[in-house]
């Protein structure tokens, strides 16, 4: 099988380019819970994680809201805060374990008042608020599936998402309410309730419609949470292919002992840390990092509702003593353009340690991360699907800039091929690139995507999980990110499906063919950029571009639609007729476009 | 003679860049002292690519240690018209 190389940092061609960061014991400030790569690979087993939580009372199971807060809230870390919430206007906000306790039991009450059972799916819709983490965690108290959406989506991504998932309840604010959901509210029959963060209720409302602080108000702050199956879906995380509609990734309860100790192991949490993960709960990093490890880890969790803005962010690590950092490429990026002149203004020596995912980090910025923080950037790799890191770079272990680490204890990765036969085989050759492969099972692998059989076992093929992630793996073991093996877009840590964008452009009148594809860019590492035919009588020009932008825009939200359209006379097809978007981004990148002999008419 | 460009000229300026970025946004309904991302649909690449075009239209030198100012309506017209005398 031959794989388009799609990756813009060409560091990642080359293993070793960068000298390895050297990882001392004299560096140590607390003994890392990895402190040995093979050693504590070798005496690892998933049962003695397991053991590490307590399980529901009577032994009536394994519920991630229980171990996250219910067995602090009942113990010593009662008064401890969980999460400190930071407001754009910069509010603070402390919620302790007892607090959360108190607060999502309410919120377990609501559903249960709402007649929402074991299953149902119960959808989030807002920003940062502390509403969406007692929502989520509320909902898992319930064991109803609790799947926050990015508030960034446009409508027409939630209206599908919602569709797909068949939403029975949804929380959001009033304003995403009106901006998002009230046009599409009709043509989602399963959407029972709606729960409307705000003073007041947007009207005209539909019945169905209810404030969601007078409905937590008036519940008991008393709940039990009934016993669960470590297998009882409890997430669901939606994620794109190349084709067809978005995914939603189901995991379960016994996720969590994944989250758990990929938390302790990965991001090397100790006990008294202050940790704070900048990502979004709409995206799986939010939920699996943002909400679920760090409690479960007894933690002070901290939560920005303000978007990425470098000083903000150094005065966050500052005056929150913050010592454990996860965060994305592209702020990394976006603070490297800055300088380290204004990181001298903060006195961020608390900082113990630095983690990067979304997607590969260049070892620019690893390296970077010492000049600037004295610490590294410690990248790892993993995906929705996965719902805990798997690969990754740890406090104890040498950093070769521009790899992704070496699989966590409990993991087994590879590289893999697809045979003539159509089997799938080891790459045993270190730097051969292939297909990165992971052995089932963990215990926060997905369990399927939501309604879609067929889709979730093409996923695996000899034993195999197949990540669509392309990569190799050298000597030592540390594996390196090549590029996608299909033509799904990472842009600014997201993975967006050309699918889902070019239906929308060709909604559009004037539009007779779409084709989608990731630009490389420095910064985001890929753009959205759309490729249009236009029907006869549509003129290629300035204004009818700009329009097509707004269309999209509004309809997909400014994170998913293009940042960039081209007209074209027609679109590359196969002979069968499918759009050839690989030859587009070939000749975007200026690459030999291959053999063309498969297009009809060479286009 | 060159006529030095009024507010108002400024204002219609920006706000047509901004139009470029983000077409589908009602400009004229924009408060001057909120920030463009808590009114509009801006990711953190638009207003990336909302300040190179500032500098390219109005060439003036914007170090990215400044894009906080660019943040409102206002703060751009101050910007502006500071750095193009």
């Amino acid at each position: 099988m031959v794989y388009a190389l799609q990756n813009p940092c060409s560091e990642h061609q080359h293993p070793m380019p960068w000298n390895p960061i050297i990882k001392s014991r004299r560096d140590w400030e607390v003994i890392p819970n990895l402190y040995d790569y093979d050693v504590v690979r070798n005496r690892f087993s998933w049962d003695e994680a397991r053991a590490e939580l307590d399980g529901l009372p009577a032994g009536e199971g394994l519920n991630i809201a229980h171990e996250a807060i219910v067995r602090h809230a009942a113990g010593p870390l009662a008064k401890r805060t969980a999460i400190r919430w930071l407001g754009k206007d910069g509010t603070i906000d402390d919620y302790s374990y007892r607090r959360l306790d108190d607060l999502t039991n309410r919120f377990a009450n609501v559903l249960q008042s709402l007649g929402v059972a074991q299953g149902d799916r119960v959808f989030t819709l807002a920003g940062r608020i502390p509403e969406l983490y007692i929502a989520a965690l509320g909902t898992l108290k319930h064991r109803a599936i609790v799947c926050p959406l990015f508030s960034a989506f446009g409508p027409e991504p939630v209206r599908a998402r919602l569709t797909i998932g068949q939403a029975k309840v949804l929380v959001t604010t009033a304003s995403l309410y009106q901006r998002k959901v009230a046009a599409i509210r009709a043509a989602l029959p399963q959407l029972e309730h709606v729960l409307v963060i705000g003073d007041e209720l947007p009207a005209p409302h539909p019945t169905g419609t209810a404030n969601f602080h007078h409905l937590l108000h008036q519940a008991s702050a008393d709940y039990h949470i009934r016993a669960t199956d470590p297998e009882d879906p409890a997430l669901l995380h939606f994620t794109s292919g190349t084709t067809g509609t978005p995914k939603g990734a189901i995991h379960v309860h016994g996720a969590v002992v994944a989250h758990h100790i990929t938390g302790k192991l990965a991001l090397d949490f100790h006990p008294d840390d202050i940790f704070w993960c900048t990502a979004d709960p709409g995206w799986v990093t939010g939920t699996s990092y943002g909400i679920i490890a760090p409690l479960t880890n007894g933690l002070t969790s901290i939560v920005d509702e303000a978007e990425f803005d470098a000083e903000r962010w150094y005065g966050i690590l500052q005056d929150q003593g913050v010592t454990v950092w996860y965060t994305a490429p592209t702020a990394i990026r976006m603070m490297m353009k800055l300088g380290v002149a204004p990181i001298r203004k903060f006195d961020l020596r608390r900082l113990r340690f630095l983690a990067s995912v979304g997607e590969p980090l260049n070892p620019e910025a690893v390296v970077w991360g010492e000049q600037a923080f004295g610490r590294p950037f410690h990248d790892n790799w993993w995906q929705t699907e996965t719902g805990g890191i798997m690969i990754a770079n740890y406090a104890a272990m040498d950093v070769r800039p521009g790899s992704m680490g070496r699989p966590l204890p409990g993991i087994e990765a590879g590289i893999v091929r697809t045979t003539d036969s159509g089997d799938v085989e080891p790459v045993t050759e270190p730097g051969q690139q292939g297909e990165l492969a992971l052995r089932p099972s963990w215990p926060s692998m997905f369990r399927g995507y939501w309604n879609e059989s067929a889709r979730y076992k093409q996923c695996f093929a000899s034993g195999w999980y197949l990540t669509g992630d392309v990569a190799k793996q050298d000597k030592d073991g540390y594996f390196w990110f090549v590029g996608r093996a299909d033509d799904v877009i990472k842009t600014s840590g997201h993975l967006i499906g050309p699918f889902e964008v070019e239906s929308v452009l060709i909604e559009h009148k004037a539009v007779a063919e779409a084709a989608v594809i990731g630009k490389p860019d420095p910064v985001a590492m890929e753009l959205v950029k759309a490729f249009i035919s236009l029907k006869d009588g549509y003129e290629p020009d300035e204004a009818l571009k700009r329009e097509l932008l707004g269309f999209a825009r509004a309809r997909l939200g400014a994170v998913v639609a293009p940042k960039e359209i081209a007209f074209l006379p027609t679109l590359p097809k196969t002979r069968s007729g499918k759009i050839m978007r690989r030859l587009l981004k070939a000749r975007e990148l200026g690459l030999p476009e291959g053999d063309t002999s498969t297009l009809e008419g060479g286009a | 003679m060159t006529t030095i460009p009024s507010d108002a000229d400024n204002r219609a300026h920006i706000l047509r860049l901004l139009g470029e970025i983000a077409p589908e946004a009602d400009l004229a309904a924009l408060s001057p002292d909120v920030s463009f991302r808590d009114q509009l649909d801006l990711d953190s690449m638009d207003f990336l690519n909302f300040v190179i075009s500032l500098h390219k239209a109005f060439h003036i030198e914007i170090p990215e240690s400044d894009y906080p100012k660019y943040t409102t309506l206002n703060g751009c017209l101050a910007q502006v018209a500071a750095l193009r005398t």
